[in-house]
């Protein structure tokens, strides 16, 4: 029952999920297959697993690139005979630019090549923040490789490997930005291209950086190292424009002073005061008055370990490592850090362990100890998972 | 299943080209499976690296994790890349005869 007949594929039960006012994968799918036979069958084939209850894809398969140890995502239907042009159908992650900032020249490139070799599906952007290009044959891997490379492109990370790091639009776009993450994030791509294509580690290591507590990028709950900008001195305030967001109707008590999850701030109906030494960090009272408030001078970032999704263990948010470090020693911090951190967990870290596993497996001092960082008596005896409170520099003479 | 055949030799491989039957492992095999892994020669280092995969396969039944390879071999993991392009899973351990190494992605 091979399908090169030029039909257009039965999709009761597909049908059903373009109903509704919401985006629809299957529209999607459809309208690239009317000019990519794999598109089709791959409709077919998600026709019958509907029906049948039943998914088609086997167990992942083992292929690649020459030179490189990831990058690719091997993927074969159990019903190859059944639908031919989905027998084979290999995820490619490619490196998305930093903030996901093309041209249209680019993506056009990136389309015009994805259906010379592949089934033209792609996904901008998956969840790791690679640009997913969807489906195609062993033999075609190589082939367009080399297109994408001559177009500037280059492959992800994939497998036990240092993993595309992704960051948020940061300074491009975001008056919050307290660090450049678009630059951070191509340097660090840069400095880690052998542990990015040649997977080195027990398990997949992950790195995101977002420029301020906003965390567009969802770091702390997807990153092994979270980089999360911050400040460390005061928010600064314009008073004539707190005024104005109150003549203009914003009522400060209830919808900021009253969110403010420290309750560090006061509002007398003239002046907004901010006890600035209790404040989280948290972007609240800046969000909602972006135009009065805005975050410090003396900015950086945290960082944060020990993120991860579930799968051998349940989900874990990262926890605080350095409170604040400058934004311009952030790249000389991180790459020392780094590589300590990758040698303890080379040397300790079990099969298919993340970092956050091997620390709840070892305690938070072993591992610190490990990685030669003093610890502070309230990382150790309660991790902190709020990244956004900033410890207090002691005077002197204090502990 | 599909059929690796090469001189008039045949061995049952799965989709990715790994041998379906690791006993049937020897040399021989190792030779005839370096063509499809872009590799024109065995060398001594070559076979230094199969042994060793083999080897710990045999007493362990599974692949050695990338870090115990690279040391007990004194090779960098990059030399392991310009010896099997393809790199240690999907190169080294296909010539050492070994199933496919597990791992979804
Ligand atoms: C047993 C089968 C499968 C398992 C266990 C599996 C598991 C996973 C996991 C764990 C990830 C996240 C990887 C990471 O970021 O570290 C992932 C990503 C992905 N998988 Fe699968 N997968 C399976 C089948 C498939 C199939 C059949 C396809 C396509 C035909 C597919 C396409 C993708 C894509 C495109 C991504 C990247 C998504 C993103 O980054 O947002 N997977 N898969
Ligand atoms: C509707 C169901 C699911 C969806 C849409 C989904 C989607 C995703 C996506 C987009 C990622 C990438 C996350 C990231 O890197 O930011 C991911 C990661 C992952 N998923 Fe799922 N997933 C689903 C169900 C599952 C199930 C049932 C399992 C396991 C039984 C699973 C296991 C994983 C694992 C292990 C990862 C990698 C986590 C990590 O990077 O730490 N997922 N999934
Ligand atoms: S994380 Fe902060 S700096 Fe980055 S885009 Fe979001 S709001 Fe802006
Ligand atoms: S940033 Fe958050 S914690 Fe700090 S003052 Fe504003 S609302 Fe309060």
């Amino acid at each position: 029952m091979a399908n090169d007949s030029g039909e257009k594929p039965e999709t009761k039960m597909l049908d059903e999920l373009e109903k509704g006012p919401w985006p629809s994968f299957v529209k999607e799918i459809k309208s690239a297959g009317q000019t990519s036979a794999s598109a089709q069958d791959l409709l077919r084939q998600l026709e019958l697993s509907y029906q049948e209850k039943k998914g088609h894809w086997k167990h992942g398969g083992l292929v690649g690139v020459l030179g490189y140890g990831g990058g690719v995502i091997g993927r074969y239907s159990d019903a190859g005979d059944q639908f031919p042009k989905v027998a084979q159908f290999h995820t490619l992650r490619v490196n998305q630019p930093a903030g996901w900032f093309y041209t249209s020249d680019a993506i056009r490139t990136l389309c015009d090549i994805w259906e010379r070799h592949g089934s033209g599906l792609t996904n901008m952007h998956g969840s790791t923040g690679d640009l997913i290009l969807l489906g195609t044959g062993t033999a075609e891997l190589e082939p367009t490789f080399q297109e994408l490379a001559q177009a500037g492109f280059d492959l992800g990370g994939s497998g036990s490997a240092f993993r595309t790091p992704s960051c948020c639009v940061g300074m491009a776009r975001c008056e919050w930005a307290c660090y450049d993450a678009m630059k951070l994030c191509y340097d660090l791509t840069m400095a880690y291209q052998d542990e990015m294509h040649r997977p080195p580690f027990p398990y997949k290591f992950k790195v995101k950086c977002a420029a301020c507590p906003n965390d567009c990028v969802a770091a702390i709950a997807r990153a092994d190292l979270s980089i999360i900008g911050t400040w460390k001195d005061e928010i600064q305030v314009d008073e004539s424009a707190v005024n104005e967001y109150a003549s203009a109707g914003l009522n400060l008590q209830k919808d900021v002073c009253d969110l403010c999850p420290s309750k560090c701030m006061a509002w007398d109906g003239h002046k907004l005061s901010i006890e600035n030494h209790e404040c989280v960090r948290c972007m609240h009272c800046i969000n909602v008055m972006p135009k009065a408030l805005r975050p410090g001078k003396e900015r950086g970032a945290v960082i944060m370990i020990g993120g991860k999704a579930p799968i051998m263990q349940g989900a874990l948010l990262s926890s605080v490592l350095v409170p604040f470090v400058p934004a311009e020693e952030l790249m000389d911090t991180l790459k020392e850090l780094i590589r300590r951190i990758w040698d303890f967990w080379d040397e300790y870290g079990n099969n298919r362990e993340r970092v956050g596993e091997l620390i709840q497996r070892v305690g938070l001092p072993v591992f610190l100890d490990g990685i030669g960082l003093d610890p502070v008596p309230e990382m150790v005896s309660a991790p902190r998972d709020n990244p956004y409170i900033y410890f207090q520099v002691a005077k002197d003479g204090e502990k | 299943m599909p059929l690796f055949e090469v001189e008039g030799r045949s061995y049952e491989v799965d989709e990715d080209g790994f041998l379906q039957e690791p006993e049937r492992w020897n040399r021989e095999v190792a030779k005839d499976f370096a063509a499809t892994e872009a590799i024109a020669d065995l060398t001594e280092e070559h076979w230094k690296i199969i042994h060793y995969i083999r080897n710990y396969y045999l007493e362990f039944g599974i692949a050695p994790m990338i870090r115990k390879l690279c040391k007990e071999t004194g090779h960098k993991l990059n030399e392991i890349y310009k010896l099997f392009p393809s790199g240690p899973a999907k190169g080294a351990c296909k010539l050492a005869g070994l199933p496919k190494p597990t791992g979804c992605v």
